[in-house]
């Protein structure tokens, strides 16, 4: 439904993609793992390694838990937008087709946070 | 020769009508509907505003009385409490820390409600509302002003307090109220009172005002606890205005009903996420507690609220259609809001800490089927890092809810280990919210949440640095500059309170008031 008003209500989105500098917005959970309230979101060229996220970004935010030490992402089972999905390391951002504002979740099997809470 | 002048008093029914109906007129110069062009655009049939019963009958002239008679009292208590060291007597440092969430988060929504009611009161065409919406818009600055100078004490002695209308437009956390207001404000007067009038002042408005106040009581502030009382009796009124809008609307006309309960669905939700920040003050700010998050939200939503919608029911109201994930989430969302609070206190101006032993115990027994389960090993292995010197500060943003604004950390109803994400698409762009009753709010409106100013994408764009700051100069730090920005200073406004300044200076000067130094 559109909104009610008295004049023609058109307005621009707030976060277009143009607005990031280059950038890519790229949402990442990591699931059973609440100790991080929320996903993260991360602003990303689009020529960024998926390898490379993993590699440098995603453990530098993640890397605070115990269960960190031993993930293994290749075995890490993805979605995205709650469908299961497919990484390779060695493409871009890009090349997997991920778009601004994708969202992406991962889990760890056999880890279930602290004391198996889901922490 | 001199006119003789009648003795008679005027009867209080008469001067009521006098200095309300009797103050309106049709407009000549002008057709009504361009005097009066946001009446009509929301849907809202309206055939007879003579119709408008207001219950409480009061005229300016007394208002004005009540309200001076009010301020007396409230600021001689004001005056002693300030010298007397009145905040030395509070339970413990850390309740202050509820206070600076109630200045930075509470008091500028006050005065939004000011200009709110100001605008509905300019808005309607009839003369009953108009007089009641005058009288709560002055209601609201009061209770704006109020507050801060009952707080402004304690802005003599402890951080964080200092600039909070500075910071309610720029703070991650505050965007969460304040876009609730915007969102209201920006909508026609019919909804603006439903929102407001209704579902915040008359629904939501004692999960907001017993917790702090009587929070105050509890822990020992009785500067706080008497702006309350001081405001008691305008929310009474305010609740009343709610209500008889709601009814007057339903009425009028038997189309007005889907529209109604279309709003009344949409804000008891937004209410009831903001609500979450209260829920953590009284679940872990409150070093005495009052009760709990949870015992609050079944006495004064689940009873109160049911009795009320029992009431409303004849109209053909329904309760509003989040009701059944409330039930499940008041068992959740303090424990995941404070556990938000803690990881990101070095962006916030209060302090956190994590609760004590005791204080666990406390929730295990007042969330008996989810604290010991979901949360207490989070705490546990939080407060045992802290001990060992590793306390944890999340560097990394959030991802934010495109409709609430908050960061995405509730869980699923059916699963509380899972975070529940939804999504929209609108014009090709993908947008996130935390809930079905958020994204079913974005859904029905997407033009207007694609322009949220969400402080995280905001930050990532640029645009909450000072003037003159380059992103791109190395060794730039963005937390830094936005704390900067914020007006948040790092190392004293922010992080654990154990070890914070305000701790020690607590200590210290209730030390020399108790002890022979």
């Amino acid at each position: 439904m559109a909104v009610k008003a008295l004049k023609a209500y058109k307005f621009d989105a707030a976060d277009t993609q143009d607005k990031f500098h280059g950038n890519q917005l790229l949402y990442v959970g990591w699931d059973k793992h609440l100790m991080f309230c929320a996903p993260f979101a991360f602003a990303l060229p689009s020529t960024t390694r998926f390898g490379d996220l993993c590699d440098k970004i995603l453990s530098k935010s993640f890397g605070y838990h115990p269960d960190w030490a031993k993930v293994d992402l290749a075995k890490a089972v993805w979605k995205k937008s709650g469908q299961p999905w497919q990484p390779d390391m060695n493409k871009t951002l890009a090349e997997l087709g991920l778009k601004h504002k994708d969202a992406l979740r991962f889990e760890t099997p056999g880890l279930n946070g602290i004391q198996g809470s889901c922490s | 020769m001199d006119m003789q002048a009648t003795k008679k008093k005027v009867g209080l029914k008469e001067k009521y009508a006098h200095m309300t109906r009797g103050l309106g007129w049709e407009t000549t110069y002008q057709p009504m509907n361009k005097v009066f062009p946001y009446a009509e655009f929301e849907g809202i049939k309206i055939h007879d505003w003579d119709k408008w019963e207001d219950p409480f009958r009061l005229t300016m002239d007394a208002y004005w009385k009540y309200q001076a008679e009010k301020e007396r009292k409230l600021y001689a208590v004001l005056d002693a409490f300030a010298q007397n060291n009145g905040h030395l007597g509070v339970t413990d440092a850390r309740y202050i820390n509820a206070l600076k969430l109630f200045l930075t988060g509470i008091s500028p929504l006050e005065y939004v409600a000011h200009r709110g009611f100001a605008a509905a009161g300019r808005n309607f065409p009839g003369v009953g509302p108009r007089v009641a919406c005058l009288m709560q818009s002055l209601d609201e600055v009061r209770h704006a002003q109020t507050q801060i100078h009952a707080l402004s004490n304690y802005n003599k002695h402890y951080n964080g307090f200092h600039d909070f209308k500075h910071m309610i437009e720029r703070v991650w956390y505050l965007s969460v109220p304040k876009s609730f207001f915007d969102d209201a404000f920006s909508a026609g007067p019919f909804e603006w009172m439903i929102a407001i009038g209704f579902s915040f002042e008359y629904v939501l408005t004692n999960l907001l005002f017993v917790p702090f106040m009587s929070g105050a009581a509890y822990n020992g502030d009785m500067g706080t606890v008497t702006v309350g009382f001081s405001a008691q009796s305008d929310e009474a009124r305010h609740m009343t205005l709610g209500l008889e809008c709601i009814k007057f609307m339903l009425e009028q006309d038997p189309d007005n009903l889907p529209i109604v309960q279309k709003w009344i669905d949409k804000w008891a939700w937004r209410g009831t996420r903001v609500l979450t920040l209260v829920g953590m003050m009284m679940d872990y700010m409150l070093p005495k507690r009052v009760m709990s998050w949870k015992e609050a939200w079944e006495i004064y939503f689940e009873q109160n609220g049911g009795a009320l919608f029992n009431d409303l029911a004849r109209y053909g109201i329904k309760v509003p259609e989040c009701l059944s994930q409330t039930a499940i989430d008041k068992e959740h969302i303090s424990h995941q809001a404070w556990a938000t609070f803690y990881q990101y206190g070095g962006a916030s101006d209060f302090h956190t800490w994590m609760p004590t032993d005791e204080e666990m115990d406390w929730l295990s027994a007042k969330y008996p089927n989810t604290f010991d389960k979901y949360y207490r090993a989070r705490f546990t292995h939080w407060r045992d890092e802290a001990e060992k010197g590793k306390r944890f500060y999340n560097g990394t943003l959030p991802m934010l809810c495109q409709v609430c604004q908050i960061p995405m950390l509730f869980t699923e109803p059916s699963d509380p280990t899972q975070i529940c994400y939804r999504e929209s698409e609108y014009q090709g762009e993908k947008y996130h919210t935390c809930s079905d009753g958020c994204k079913h709010i974005f859904d029905d409106e997407p033009e207007k949440y694609i322009q949220a100013w969400l402080p995280v994408h905001q930050i990532y764009q640029g645009n909450c640095f000072n003037e003159g700051v380059d992103p791109t100069a190395p060794g730039f730090d963005p937390l830094a500059e936005v704390l900067k920005w914020y007006h948040v200073e790092h190392g004293r406004d922010n992080l654990d309170f154990e070890g914070s300044e305000d701790q020690k200076n607590f200590a210290a000067w209730r030390g020399l008031a108790t002890k022979n130094v």
